[in-house]
This record gives C-alpha cells, structure tokens and sequence, in this order.
C-alpha cells in the first residue's frame, strides 16, 4: 500500500475543466499537509485537443513530476491511449463507461473504475461539465480521503459562482466519492492521510509567485498584453487592483506595454511588465531606451518555445542568449532567472531593488514550466526590503541628474519634485539630460553606465554549490531545470553518488569569479537545459572559457524528468556519456 | 508659482531651420505654460524623436524623449503613476501617424488625460524628406518618386471617429490661437489631440506656410458648435478647407479618473506596510 505518495493524472479535450479539477486535487493534497507539484499540458485552442494535469503529491518535500501514473483520470478514450505506458499493474484509471470502450489498449493491464457517469450526473443535477468533479470525488473515495476536506475545497474553487454551481459540484463530489467507496472499496492501495500538525502551504506557480514578489516589493504599476505563458501574471495582478491598490494596465501591444513601464518607473512608480519570447522581441527597443536614460523598470520573460510562434504552450529555455543581448547598443541590463517558486518570490524583490539601485532595466527570466507548475511553497514571511536606491524627493540647489562625477549612479528625482529638473532622452545626453554628441561627454556618459555592471557584479548574490563541496559530478544549470534536478539529487545521494549541483540566478552581470572557481575544481560536469543550442553552455565558455564536458538537452517544449537526469548521472559516473 | 520665461530657458539654442514651422509651435508651447498658471514641477513633457524631438533641449522642464513613435505610452505610463502632473506630448507626424499609429487610437480610446500637439508638416524633415503619413497622394519625395499611391491619413476624422474627447487643429504660423488650444487642451479631462499644420521649408515645398494660409479658416468663424459630432466630422473630412480650431469636445471622464487606485497617485503609495498574507491565502 501507497500511503501519502500518489501521482494522479486527468486527461480529456480542453474546455471540460481539467484546469480546475487537477488545482483542485492539488489543493486537497496540500490541505492534509502533503508536497505537492503539479505540471500541465495543453495545446492552444479553446476547445478540444488534449490537455493534460498531473499532480504529484508526497509526505517529503518534491520538486518535480514523475514519470508513472498511478491514478489516471480519463475524460475520453484519447487519454487512456495517449498515456497507457505511463500505467502499471498497480494503476487505477478511472472513466466513463459509456465513453470508452473497455476492452481498449492500456486498460488491460490495469485496475479499472468504470463510472455509470450519466446516471451519476442525473442524480446530481449536474451537467456534462461536473463529470471531472465525479471523478475526482471517486479517485478521493478510494484513497479515503477525508471528504470533508475536499468539500471545502470544491467550495473555495467555486465560491465565486452562484451557489447553485457550488451546490452541484459538491453533489457530483459527493456521488463519485460514495460510488467509488461502494463499489471499489478493494482497490485501497493507494492512501491519502492526513499529517499531524502539518504546517498550512500554499500551491502555487512560479507566475503567480512573481506577481506575490512584486506586491511584495511595492509594485504599483504593471502592464502587459496578454502572451501564453506569461498572461497568469496579468490575470493574478488585475485581480488584485483593489486589494493592494495597484494599477494594471492591459496595453494595445508589447511596445506599448514597455513605453508605459518605463514611464511610470520614470514618474517613480515601481513598474512591471511581462511577456514571453516574441512579446519580448517588441520591448527590445524600449530596453535600450530604459537603459540610456537610467529608468528602473522591471521586465519579465517567461519562455516559450521557438522560434515565430513555436510550441506556444510548452516550455523552453531557448531565450537565455535573446534576454541577455536584448536591446540595440551597449547599455547595462541586469538578468536573474528564478528556479522555483520561493526563488521567483524571492528574486522578482531582488530585481526591483537592482533596477532602483541601479537605475538599470531588471529582466527576470522564467519559462512556461516554472510559470504555471503549481509548487507547495511555506508561506514567504521573509520578505526582500524594499531598497529604493538614490532617489530624492526633495532636490538640492543646481542638481543635475546625470553628473559627470566619477559616480557610476547619480541620485535621480521624479517630476512633481521642485528645482529636480532633468530630461531623461533617448539620445545621448549632459548632465542635464540635454542631447549632445560631444566626444568627452559621450565617452564619459558611456563609462558611467557600463560601470553600473561591475559595481553590481560586486554586491550581487552569488550562484551556490548544494551538495558536497567536492563531488564525483558537479551538475550546472539555471532557470526551471532546478526541479528535475533536486529531484534527481535526492534520489542519487540516496543510493550514494557523489553529486553536487550549481544552480545560477543572477547571470548578468555573470557571476565569472564564482563560476570559474567551481568549475576549475569540478571533477566531471554536466550542464542540464531546455534548448537546443545550450545557450547558458556557451555563456559560461565565454565568461569563464572553461568547457562543459557533458550535456543534456532538451527542445521538444517538455520539461526534463528526474528519472533521465539519474540515468545519465550514473552512465557519467560509469564512465560513458 | 506660476511659470515665468526664465524658468524654461534652456543653455540650448534651436537648431530647426530658419522659417520652420516648429518656431511657432514652440513658442505657443512655452506662452501656453506660463499662461497656464501651472507650478513649473507638475508640468512633465514626452517627446517623439524627428526635428520636433529637439524641441526638448530648449525647454527646461521635466521631460522625457524617449523613441520614434512612442511618446504616447510613454506618457501615459506617467500620467498613470503620478496623475497630479500635467503631461504633454510633443510628437510628429511620423510619430503619431505611422510608427505609432496604435499608440494614437488606443489614447483617445483611453481618454488619458494628456495633451498631444503633433507637428504636422507632411514629410519627414530629420531623415531628409521622405513623405509622410499625411502627405496627399501623389505628393513626390525621395521615397516615392513617383508620387504616394496611398491617401493620407486624415487626422482629425480618424481622432473623431476613434472617440476622441477633444479635436482640434492648429497653425504653427498662428500662436495666438494655438497657445489658446493648447491651454484648452491642458484644461481639458482626458486625451486632447492639438494637430498643427506646420511647414517643413527645406523639404516640403507644396505645403507651405502660403498654402496653409489659403487652404485653412478658423471653425469659429463660421459658428462651429463643438458639441457637434456629426458637423465636427463632416468639417474634418474636408480636405480642401481646412478647419482651425476645436473640431469636437466632449466630457466622458479620463482614464485615471476612473481607476480605484488612483485616488492617491501611484508614486505617492506608502510602501512600508504592504500586507500580502490575504494573497498569500488565496494559494492554499
């Protein structure tokens, strides 16, 4: 018997609610005290396809999806087709009766719970549409699960609904978790348990830990045009105006988007926006601008795969190089990729606080996978504080905002601040801020800002080694591979492997001093990313000229699984590839 | 304290050519100002880049130039954050009419409350004549050789039919009146476009001061009712005489008027106690 251990996945056609169903069975793990992670799968359409939820829940702290399925909930035949490898003697699928055919590939070599799902949905007065709540009411009853728990979380996830649709969902609940109990009370070998004492989490994704970020760091102003993956920041913050008093502006386009961040960081506003790759293409010319006239605005990347429209609904880490080189000309621009939900908690308050005490454009950089895979996460009660850097609201006699005196950042004011005049241009510029294309001034203008990069490179966090200092194999990676990875370390240093684990975040300015020391006293590497070319594998050439030995790749918009990552592990350590 | 000259003169001196049209519209920007009664602070100016962009170093006041076609947003985002100043946009016809056409129709639709005075002289002047946006069909430049094939892009009807809540059209060889639509227009609640017919002397040689002058009446003087929609277009459409003055006004509310976190502006947030264990909840 499984006790606290389960990897459930639903599957069936976009449009039947398999978005709130897997949340749902989430939020029950996570409500007994479980880890919980979950990883999605749609394509992009409105109706249709196949979408895929597969949550993973544990008494220990997770990281990533696995590779079985140990509970499939299938909302048509497809679903059964399309993951029948993933199930195993043990596996319980459950479905409509009426919409698969029994005798189908996959089912044969499997626990099966067949739903009389019309009958069931009659009796609750349900439509077609509460059939996923049946069977997550079902999957729950043979895990015995305490139904009063999940009663409450139908009830939050539908609280903003008439009490009718609640009503109905908690009905439909009900008739598959007591048919599921009645009729397969034999097939108990999975469990869910409640843990004593077990503190409250939240399940949350990395976008959404981002948007809680840049609250947290004072946000007031953000804008966006909707793009997939990025558009749950947008969803997460509009809902939020009222609460935390912010202003979120959905724009007409992605230049739009990034002109009015960088005027609202200009006005002294702590401004936002995101986008994904292509959404990014368009703000590359307004990076340059933030950049020349010192604004702080704050820029987020969460990638898709590419290239044109690509993959868009899958991840990708194939924009590292993109972010890192955007905008045209030389200009300081700060980048920080965040690895797991607490880091883009953590890191979106860190890049506010660069941006301001830089007056440097921030890029956070994510991925489709990080931005909507829901993470337990404590709650984050140890906040970044908020570091406004050099900024007056009261200007002294004769300022200037862009003096040429040695200092790489000069105190900016904002409009509406007496005698604190300055033009912020685009062009270059004076003390003042009047254009001018004065060799002296152009030269020293040009020095002050790139010096910003050194003077952060300083002070900036720097990448950390988990993991014995000395190992057999260092892995190196950056950005979502995090998971997969941790996941794979807890599984290696169990069966004794000597592994440890570089993981980057700030990675520009490069952090070249650290990296090099690592790497000069790394025995074997191995560097883990989600593009085709290894773009952070070539940064770290560049940066520190040391050569990666070994790599893994991924580009077929798929996150990597620990499994694979432990597999090649060993092949390494065994001396092969 | 009010604006006085001195406040914004600027160590700078214009670099336009002599008997550009851009003189006249700087003049009635700066007349417009210290008219306008404004503490020199709360007034904040975004700029497009072409000849007009230069505008902003001759003008000391808080200013943004930011790039081609982009100054609405621009100043939109800092109206956003801080909607106690007053915000101007000075663009181009390039600006606002081609690269940042979009830009254009979603202000008016926002009814930002910033003024847009869009120097308007048919032909791309800084880049050395090539037409423009507005150039009429068949006018010939060095990008169309053989005359545009287009027709132009009628600022005016297309504001009025976007839902502008204030239209109208200057002359850059008429302060007097432009200095009074500017002040209009800054008083105005919401996105007020100012259009200024201007010349380009060095480039544009079919729409010169002399044509304007003899293709252009002031709508006062024939008893235009601004509140009349249907007569603003009609008038707008006309492209042989052109109308000066305020086409269309109405009152619908700005953008930042009717945004709950307005009520203090952004810039002015307490952020010592920001409390996120309400949001935080919401995740559980």
């Amino acid at each position: 018997m499984a006790v606290n251990k389960i990897s459930l996945r639903i599957g069936g056609p976009a449009g039947r609610g398999i978005m709130n169903t897997g949340l749902m069975f989430a939020k029950c793990c996570s409500r007994i005290g479980l880890h919980v992670f979950d990883y999605i799968e749609y394509p992009s359409l409105i109706k249709g396809g196949h979408n895929t939820y597969v949550v993973r829940a544990e008494d220990e702290p997770i990281y990533c999806q696995v590779k079985g399925t140990d509970i499939l909930i299938a909302l048509d035949e497809p679903s059964i087709h399309i993951h029948r490898e993933e199930l195993n003697a043990q596996s319980i699928v459950i479905y409509d009766e009426k919409a698969v055919h029994e005798n189908i590939a996959g089912l044969s070599n499997c626990h099966r719970i067949p739903l009389p799902m019309k009958e069931l949905l009659q009796e609750a007065h349900g439509k077609e549409l509460m059939a996923n709540t049946v069977c997550l009411g079902a999957a729950l009853g043979i895990m015995d699960y305490p139904l009063a728990v999940a009663e409450g979380v139908v009830r939050d996830a539908f609280g903003e609904k008439k009490d009718a649709i609640v009503e109905e969902n908690l009905a439909a609940l009900r008739l598959g978790f007591t048919y599921a109990r009645e009729h397969f009370a034999a097939l108990n070998h999975y469990r869910l348990t409640p843990i004593p004492n077990a503190p409250k989490r939240m399940v949350l994704t990395g976008n959404e830990a981002i948007a809680l970020g840049a609250v947290s760091a004072g946000l007031t102003f953000y804008a966006a045009y909707p793009m997939t993956p990025a558009s749950s920041i947008l969803h997460t913050l509009a809902g939020w105006q009222e609460r935390h008093n912010i202003v979120v502006k959905h724009a007409e386009d992605e230049i739009s988007v990034a002109n009015m961040t960088v005027g609202a960081a200009f006005a002294g506003a702590r401004a936002m926006c995101a986008t994904s790759g292509g959404g990014f293409a368009l703000m590359n010319e307004t990076l340059s601008l933030a950049g020349i006239t010192e604004t702080p605005a704050v820029f987020v990347e969460v990638t898709r795969g590419g290239p044109g429209t690509g993959i868009p609904t899958f991840t990708e880490q194939s924009d590292l190089k993109f972010v890192l080189n955007s905008g045209h000309g030389d200009f300081p621009l700060f980048v920080v990729a965040p690895g797991d939900v607490e880091e883009a908690f953590r890191l979106t308050g860190e890049a506010f606080n660069a941006a301001e005490r830089y007056h440097t454009p921030t890029v956070i950089l994510s991925d489709k996978y990080l931005g909507e895979s829901h993470k337990s996460a404590e709650f984050f009660n140890e906040r970044v504080p908020i570091d406004r850097g050099p900024l007056l609201r009261e200007a002294p006699e004769h300022y200037l905002r862009y003096p040429l005196d040695g200092r790489a950042v000069t105190p900016r004011t904002i409009p509406g601040v007496p005698n604190g005049f300055f033009l912020a241009n685009s062009d270059e510029h004076d003390p003042f801020g009047y254009s001018t294309e004065e060799i002296d001034i152009r030269n020293a203008q040009m020095e002050k800002r790139m010096r910003k990069l050194e003077e952060f490179a300083r002070e900036m966090p720097q990448p950390v080694l988990r993991g014995p200092p000395l190992a057999d194999l260092t892995i190196i990676s950056w950005g979502s591979t995090k998971g997969p990875i941790m996941e794979a370390l807890k599984h290696l240093e169990r069966e004794g492997l000597s592994v440890n684990f570089l993981h980057l975040t700030w990675i520009q300015p490069f952090p070249r001093a650290t990296v090099r020391r690592i790497l000069s006293n790394a025995k074997r590497t191995l560097i883990i990313e989600n593009n085709y070319s290894g773009q952070m594998q070539g940064v770290i050439k560049e940066q520190t000229g040391i050569d990666i030995q070994h790599a893994m790749r991924r580009y077929d918009g798929r996150p990597f699984f620990f499994e694979d990552i432990c597999s090649r592990v060993k092949d390494i350590l065994r001396g092969g590839q | 304290m009010a604006i006085t000259r001195e406040d914004l003169q600027s160590p700078l001196k214009p670099t336009w050519c002599p008997g550009c049209g851009d003189y006249g519209i700087w003049l009635s920007v700066k007349q417009a100002l210290i008219q306008s009664g404004y503490k020199h602070e709360e007034v904040c100016l975004v700029y497009g880049i072409g000849c007009h962009g230069h505008m902003c170093n001759t003008l000391r006041a808080y200013g943004f130039e930011g790039l081609h076609g982009r100054p609405i947003p621009v100043a939109e985002g800092i109206k956003l954050a801080n909607n106690r100043l007053k915000v101007i946009v000075v663009a181009g016809d390039g600006d606002t009419f081609g690269e940042g056409l979009n830009h254009f129709i979603a202000g008016i639709r926002g009814n930002h409350d910033i003024t847009l005075i869009v120097h308007d002289n048919r032909v791309y002047g800084l880049t050395t004549g090539q037409a423009s946006p507005t150039s009429a069909k068949g006018y010939k430049s060095k990008s169309t050789p053989q005359g545009v094939i287009e027709v132009p892009v009628n600022p005016i009807a297309l504001a009025i039919a976007a839902g502008g809540s204030f239209v109208a059209r200057g002359f850059a060889a008429d302060p007097k009146q432009l200095t009074e639509l500017i002040l209009r227009g800054l008083e105005h609640k919401g996105f007020a476009v100012i259009d200024v017919m201007q010349n380009c002397i060095s480039f544009n040689h079919v729409n010169t001061v002399l044509w304007f002058k003899e293709h252009s009446y002031h709508l006062e003087d024939e008893g235009h009712d601004p509140s009349n929609k249907i007569e603003a277009l009609k008038r707008a459409l006309d492209e042989e005489r052109l109308g000066t003055g305020i086409f269309y006004q109405d009152s619908r509310g700005a953008y930042d008027a009717q945004l709950a976190a307005e009520r203090v502006p952004l810039v002015d947030h307490d952020l010592s106690s920001i409390d996120i264990s309400e949001s935080m909840e919401q995740f559980t």
